[in-house]
């Protein structure tokens, strides 16, 4: 089977430039993809977290902003336009980057293309707009029997389907590049890493599809009933495993960073792709974690898939977490960083946005959202913090301080290099990831420290004032939420510098002619680099050592804390 | 590079360096510990979640805790009946817009089997300050065995998203000592 056979009989008569900074050859077709999918990603993250925002000021006991109704609306919104909208529109970005661009290929149908951008952006728009209506305040989860209006389910159905169609045209374009031989040997690993995302998306989008059909066919009163348990099972094979296109694709986005501003390159391509391949096999298991406070699942089903099958694709992130500072530490000692155990570190790029905002979201992702993960999902710590504003805490890590932040590191290098446009207030781009980076970790510690003491998630009034009941969280729940707040604050002006910057680049940045040299520089051996590429020679690296060795105390240290809780909780069988 | 294609076409024949090796074991040991502590808190912790579980019509379940209520009420608090049921008894509380009912009044280190389910949307079961948390399903009665280890007065609050009055749902657990109740003795396990 031909290319043209699986695209339709299209002659390969894509329009090319070469990327003066990378030798890339870069397809302009997918650029103007990429270019309408992240500026639609940065729209949603600007609504999205600007309903962050809201939400946390409003939990905020001495703040209190909204009433309780516009609370479980915006609260809605906020989960639909930052973890699906913002998220989704970024990772399509990815995916023709990393076939199109990475291959040096054309992009496959990009009128297809075209079509699936307008159904994201139709759904978005029609699932904002019933949730604006103030009659789908469901929550992003819209657990059943609590119904939503129709084009609450139509627009994320849509906005699936037009990802999928996304998805497809990667999985096309691989085939093009191969047929067309426009690289050499196995698909670069940033290609391999998207291509886990891409597999996992394909899954998550069929388990999306199985369960909001019907859900939407119930909220049209063409069906009586939806199994509550049956839906979580279904809904969460997409909302989990969601998140998990987020990790593939963002420990791609680390690999890319990593090689484009200090040079590195993995240290073994097998470890890495197996790494990722564990993700493929194992990582959609992950509805299990929020099935755990749930009645008749057997504890031997909860235990297999709660762990991802013993862990393994749990290893695959630890594995990752090694190798990616590791390749960083061997080629700063390589571009002469080599004194002490952390002379490479201190001497990274660390006024480059871009790599700011991808070492940073390496360590919180690793420390605040991996550790509190595994401690969440396991089966019986589980009941220690269902539902309450730990989870939110955990995930924040993952995605926000983690995937987020590494989407906006990324972005410092799409906005020179695919859009062609010189990054306007460098001092403010600069200084963006630390304060949103911070602000994201301290969200996160602070909703995982209130859960911990039994505050619940998705909740307006923590001192139920108007319960018939009363009931009082502790002075230390006040103050966890009163600081959640306060970097909650510190975030979103991290986020709001982040959209203003991008803003201000697209519009009013400097178009960069042949021979600009760049404010934030790529590494100087980026071209050279493709000419003698592969794995690192024998490295030592006595500093990733340490770090890693160091997260791994702490992982335990923690786990078994945990478990000191709950052996004093009252007795249950 | 990341962004290239591997130097080797077979990369899959070249050597694991010795610094990974050695934390893809660890991981992978540390993975199977983990692992392996689940399966045995099931032997040596006193906290796992029951799975029994029964379908059951929303109208019937609440039918069951009417009775249950009507049976073993000692009182009133705030219009709602207080239920002091015997040791080891079948104890049933349910969640609906927007409250826990009834009030349950339990002895310390008595067991109980606790039947919880809604009858209407879906709720959280938050025991308060003591922080256990379970979801709870209309159409499903979820049945546990609880043994409070503490007395005193516990809130139970919904950690499920139900709508705009969830903030206003709670119940509540009082939990006395059985020596100074100087009731009967007990047929039930007390741990």
């Amino acid at each position: 089977m031909t290319a043209e056979t699986v695209i339709g009989a299209v002659p390969a008569r894509a329009e090319f430039r070469t990327c003066q900074y990378t030798g890339l050859k870069v397809d302009t077709a997918a650029q103007a993809l990429i270019k309408a999918n992240a500026v639609a990603a940065v729209v949603f993250l600007a609504i999205g977290g600007l309903m962050g925002l809201l939400v946390a000021l409003t939990r905020w006991p001495a703040v209190h902003l909204l009433p309780a109704d516009w609370f479980y609306l915006i609260l809605t919104g906020h989960g639909a336009n930052v973890l699906l909208f913002w998220i989704i529109f970024f990772e399509i970005a990815v995916l023709y980057f990393a076939s199109a661009i990475l291959l040096n290929s054309r992009l496959a149908a990009p009128k297809l293309g075209w079509v699936g951008f307008v159904m994201m952006v139709v759904g978005a728009i029609a699932t904002n707009v019933a949730v604006l209506q103030g009659d789908s305040s469901v929550m992003f989860t819209s657990y059943p029997p609590m119904k939503a209006q129709p084009h609450f389910y139509l627009g994320l159905i849509l906005f699936a389907v037009g990802a999928l169609i996304g998805t497809a045209l990667f999985f096309a374009t691989l085939v093009i590049a191969k047929e067309e031989k426009t690289y050499d040997g196995s698909i670069p690993l940033v290609t391999f890493g998207a291509l886990t995302a891409a597999i996992i998306a394909v899954f998550t989008i069929a388990s999306g599809a199985i369960i909001l059909v019907p859900t939407w066919l119930w909220s049209l009163g063409l069906i009586n009933d939806i199994d509550p348990l049956m839906y979580k099972v279904v809904w969460w094979a997409m909302g989990h495993s969601s998140q998990q296109i987020n990790v593939s694709a963002h420990v791609s986005l680390w690999y890319l960073t990593a090689a484009l501003l200090v040079g590195a390159k993995p240290l073994s391509e097998k470890v890495s792709r197996t790494a990722f391949f564990m993700y493929i096999l194992f990582l959609q298991l992950a509805s299990a974690h929020h099935l755990l406070a749930d009645p008749a699942l057997d504890a031997s089903w909860k235990i297999v898939n709660t762990s991802y099958m013993m862990y393994l694709a749990v290893l695959g992130s630890m594995v990752h977490g090694l190798t990616v500072p590791g390749a960083i530490e061997a080629a700063q000692r390589r571009n002469g960083y080599n004194r002490g155990v952390f002379e490479w570190l201190r001497k990274a790029p660390w006024g480059h946005p871009a790599f700011a905002g991808m070492f940073l979201s390496l360590v919180f992702f690793g420390f605040i959202g991996g550790i509190s993960g595994v401690v969440l999902g396991t089966e019986q710590l589980n009941v220690l913090m269902h539902n309450t504003i730990y989870v939110p805490g955990h995930f924040h890590g993952t995605v926000v301080a983690g995937t987020t932040l590494a989407f906006m590191g990324a972005t410092y290098l799409v906005l020179p290099l695919v859009f062609e446009r010189e990054i306007v207030w460098p001092k403010l781009a600069k200084m963006q990831p630390y304060l949103f980076g911070i602000g994201a970790a301290g969200i996160s510690l602070f909703m995982m420290g209130a859960g911990t003491l039994g505050v619940a998630r998705r909740h307006w009034d923590i001192t139920f004032s108007d319960a018939n009941l009363g009931f009082a969280h502790s002075a230390g729940a006040f103050l966890m939420m009163g600081l959640n707040g306060i970097f909650a604050i510190i975030a979103a002006i991290g986020g709001i510098i982040f959209v203003l910057v991008v803003v201000g680049t697209v519009f009013f940045g400097e178009k960069i002619k042949r021979g600009h040299k760049l404010t934030f520089p790529l590494h100087a051996g980026g071209a050279a680099a493709a000419s003698h590429y592969g794995s690192e020679k024998a490295p030592k690296l006595p500093g990733t050592m340490i770090l890693v060795a160091i997260f791994f105390v702490c992982f335990v240290l923690y786990y078994f804390i945990n478990w000191k809780y709950l052996s004093e909780l009252w007795l249950f069988r | 590079m990341a962004v290239t294609p591997p130097e080797r076409r077979i990369w899959w024949n070249e050597p694991i360096e010795r610094v990974e090796l050695v934390w893809i074991v660890i991981a992978f040991l540390w993975g199977l510990f983990m692992f392996g502590f689940m399966i045995a808190w099931h032997f040596i912790g006193q906290q796992n979640l029951s799975k029994e579980a029964y379908r059951i019509a929303p109208s019937a379940f609440e039918a069951k805790v009417d009775e249950f209520a009507k049976k073993f009420q000692v009182r009133e608090e705030k219009g709602i009946p207080v239920v002091k049921p015997q040791a080891g008894a079948d104890v049933y509380m349910l969640g609906r817009l927007w409250q826990w009912w009834p009030i349950l009044e339990l002895e310390k280190g008595v067991s109980y089997r606790i039947h919880l389910s809604s009858v209407d949307w879906q709720h959280g079961f938050s025991l308060q300050p003591t922080n256990i948390n379970i979801s709870v399903h209309p159409g499903y009665e979820h049945v546990i065995s609880l043994t409070p280890t503490e007395t005193g007065e516990f809130a139970v609050i919904c950690n499920e998203f139900c709508g705009i009055g969830h903030h206003t749902m709670t119940g509540k657990i009082y939990v006395t000592d059985q020596k100074r109740a100087g009731a009967e003795p007990r047929l039930a396990e007390g741990r």
